[in-house]
C-alpha cells in the first residue's frame, strides 16, 4: 500500500508508540500505517460513509462525526499527536479546530495546499481562479473555502499562541529549497499550544 | 425450499436450569427454563459463536421461520442469515429469550414451583445484569467459553455492553446499536406512562389477572401506542400519515379520524394479543435500572475501564429515543479507556426503529465489522 506523500512525511514526524488522533482520516491509511510501522495506537474521525466503511474493513478505530461540531468527544491532552491533513482549508471554523487540536493533543500536525503557488498567481493574472490537479474545483463548487499561504498560516499560529516545531514545504513530495512560498504545492506544519 | 439468505425453518429449543439464579434485587429465580434458537454451525475451535440479545418486545426467534407459520419471520432476519451481515455460513448465532419475557422462557406467566400458581405479580424484578448472568449460563451449557461477538440493538445493546463488564474475558467484540449507557428522565417518563396505563387497567388485578381469566388489553395497548411513538421519527410519521383522514371530512367526533390514530390503535391491539402485561412492566423497569456508571459515582469512563472487548457502535440520526449523542457518550468513554472502537452514525429517516430496518449503509457497516470479526476469530 502506498501512502499519500504528505501522509508519509506526517508519519515520519510521529514518534513510535504515540497515541494519535487523525481528523478527517479518510480511509484510515495513515492510522493503519502508523499502527503497523510505528506501533502507534490511534483513532480517526471521519464524516463520509464510504471512508468509515474502509476504516471498519481495515480494523482502524473510527468515529463518524463532523469536525465542524468540534472535538467535544475527546478529553484534554488525550493524544500525543493530532493530525489534520488537507482538511484545514475546507473547515468553516478554522481557528476553532486548531484550538481544539492543541487542547486534546500535545502536538498538532496540519497539511494544506499552498495557495501562493506561482501557477495560482498566473491563473489569477489571467483573470481566473486557479484550478489544479490538487484543487480541481471551480470557484462555485469548491469545498476549499479557507485557502492560505504558509506565511498566512504562521501568522494565525502566532495569533493562537502556537509554537511551530516543524515545517515542510513540498512540491511533488520533495522539499522545496528555493523560493518555497512560490514553488511549494503543499505545506506541512507541526506545532504545540503554549 | 429455502429462500436465498434465509436460515429457513427453525426450531426453538429449551434449556432447563435447576440451580437458582441470584438476582440484583437480592431475590432469586428458582429452577427456570430458557428458550433459544441457533443458526449456523459452531466451528471446531468454538470461536465463531455470536449471541444476539433482544430488546423490549422480541424473543429468541431472531431469524428464519417457524414450521407451518408464514408470518413467523424472525425479528432480525434481515441481519442474520447466510450471506447476511451476520453471516450464518461463518458464525454460529444464538438467540435467547430472557427470563421475565413472555415467549417461552420462565416469566410471569410461568407456574411458580413454590406455589403451583402462575408467578404474576410475584415474579421477581430482573435487570440487564441478571439477563447477562442467565445468558452466560446458557453459554456454559452450550460449551461456549468465549463469544466472537455479543450484539443487540436498543435494550439488546445494553446487554451486549453489560457483557463486556460482567464477563470481560468471554466476549471478543461488543456490537451495540441504537443504545444508551442509561435512560434519560424523558425515557423513564415514557416508560412510567406506559406502566401506569397497564397498572390502571381494571383487568390488571395487581398483576394476577391470569387467575381472573382476563388480560389488561387496554392498558397494554396504550403502553404500546406510547412506545411506538418513541420508536418513530417525527418526519417518518409525517411522511407515513401526515394529517390523512380516514374519511372525506372531519366527523366532529372522538372516534378514529386520522390515519395515524388508526395505525396506533392497530399496533396497540396487535400487541395486546401477543404480549404479556407483567413482562412489559418488568422489561421497561430493566431499561430504567440499567446504568453501569452508577456503581462508579456516575463516571462512565471508570465503569468501562474493565472492558476488554473491541466495540462496534452505530446510531441513527433521527433516533430521538436513544439519540446519537447517547451512543457517543459510550464511544467517548471507550476512547478515554483506549479501547478499540468503530462508531457509525447512520443518516436514516426511521428513528429508533431504524436498527431493525434494512438500510444499506447500516448493513454494510455491520457486515464489514463482522467480516473483520470473522478474520480475527478464524470464522
Amino acid at each position: 500500500m502506498t501512502l499519500r506523500v504528505d501522509l508519509k512525511l506526517i508519519a515520519e514526524w510521529i514518534a513510535a508508540g504515540s497515541d494519535v488522533l487523525d481528523l478527517g482520516c479518510g480511509d484510515g491509511a495513515l492510522l493503519a500505517h502508523l499502527r503497523q510501522a510505528r506501533d502507534c495506537r490511534g483513532y480517526g474521525v471521519e464524516i463520509d460513509d464510504g471512508h468509515v466503511l474502509e476504516c471498519i474493513r481495515t480494523s482502524v478505530n473510527v468515529v463518524q462525526a463532523d469536525l465542524e461540531s468540534g472535538l467535544r468527544m475527546f478529553g484534554d491532552d488525550m493524544f500525543d499527536v493530532v493530525v489534520l491533513s488537507q482538511t484545514l482549508q475546507a473547515m468553516h471554523n478554522t481557528e476553532g479546530i486548531l484550538r481544539e487540536m492543541v487542547r486534546v493533543g500535545r502536538q498538532g500536525i496540519v497539511s494544506f495546499p499552498n495557495f501562493g503557488h506561482w501557477k495560482h498567481l498566473l491563473s489569477l493574472t489571467g483573470g481566473h481562479m486557479p484550478v489544479t490537479p490538487q484543487m480541481p474545483y471551480q470557484w462555485y463548487d469548491t469545498p476549499n473555502i479557507h485557502l492560505c499561504t504558509p506565511k498566512d498560516f504562521e501568522i494565525l499560529a502566532a495569533k493562537l499562541g502556537f509554537a511551530i516545531t516543524g515545517r515542510a514545504l513540498l512540491a511533488g513530495g520533495q522539499p522545496v529549497a528555493w523560493a518555497p512560498n512560490l514553488r511549494a504545492t503543499l505545506a506541512l506544519y507541526r506545532f504545540e499550544g503554549r | 425450499m429455502t429462500a436465498p439468505g434465509s436460515v429457513g425453518i427453525v426450531t426453538p429449543q429449551t434449556m432447563r436450569f435447576e440451580e437458582p439464579l441470584p438476582l440484583a434485587s437480592g431475590a432469586s429465580l428458582a429452577a427456570y427454563e430458557l428458550m433459544y434458537e441457533t443458526y449456523g454451525e459452531l466451528n471446531a475451535a468454538r470461536s465463531n459463536a455470536v449471541l444476539v440479545c433482544h430488546a423490549l418486545n422480541a424473543s429468541h426467534h431472531v431469524a428464519g421461520h417457524c414450521e407451518g407459520q408464514d408470518k413467523s419471520l424472525g425479528w432480525w432476519d434481515n441481519m442474520v442469515g447466510p450471506g447476511k451481515p451476520v453471516d450464518t455460513n461463518r458464525f454460529f448465532v444464538i438467540g435467547v429469550n430472557n427470563p421475565g419475557s413472555c415467549f417461552g422462557s420462565t416469566g410471569p406467566m410461568s407456574v411458580d414451583p413454590a406455589s403451583g400458581r402462575r408467578y404474576g405479580s410475584r415474579f421477581p424484578v430482573v435487570t440487564v445484569e441478571d439477563w447477562v448472568n442467565a445468558q452466560a449460563r446458557l453459554a456454559d451449557r452450550l460449551g461456549i467459553e468465549r463469544f466472537a461477538a455479543v450484539m443487540g440493538g436498543s435494550l439488546g445493546g445494553m446487554q451486549a455492553l453489560s457483557w463486556t463488564l460482567q464477563q470481560p474475558r468471554r466476549i471478543a467484540h461488543c456490537v451495540a446499536i441504537a443504545t444508551t449507557p442509561k435512560l434519560s428522565a424523558q425515557n423513564i417518563a415514557f416508560n412510567d406512562v406506559a406502566r401506569t396505563a397497564i397498572q390502571n387497567d381494571p383487568d390488571f388485578h395487581g398483576g394476577d389477572f391470569y387467575e381472573y381469566g382476563v388480560k389488561p388489553r387496554r392498558g397494554l395497548g396504550v403502553a404500546r401506542m406510547i412506545g411506538h411513538i418513541t420508536y418513530l421519527s417525527g418526519a417518518d410519521m409525517a411522511e407515513k400519515f401526515g394529517r390523512l383522514l380516514r374519511h372525506k371530512d372531519y366527523g366532529y367526533s372522538f372516534g378514529i379520524e386520522f390515519e395515524v390514530e388508526s395505525y396506533l390503535r392497530y399496533q396497540g391491539d396487535k400487541f395486546a394479543d401477543y404480549f404479556d402485561a407483567n413482562t412489559y412492566l418488568l422489561i421497561t423497569r430493566a431499561l430504567d435500572y440499567f446504568d453501569p456508571a452508577r456503581a462508579h459515582g456516575g463516571d462512565l469512563v471508570r465503569a468501562l475501564a474493565g472492558a476488554e472487548a473491541k466495540f462496534f457502535l452505530a446510531s441513527f440520526t433521527t433516533d430521538w429515543r436513544f439519540a446519537p449523542a447517547r451512543s457517543r457518550e459510550i464511544v467517548e468513554a471507550l476512547i478515554a479507556n483506549r479501547r478499540d472502537v468503530a462508531y457509525a452514525e447512520i443518516d436514516a429517516p426511521h428513528g429508533h426503529d431504524a436498527f431493525l430496518m434494512d438500510d444499506p449503509r447500516y448493513h454494510r457497516a455491520v457486515a464489514a465489522y463482522f467480516d473483520r470479526i470473522g478474520r480475527e476469530v478464524g470464522a
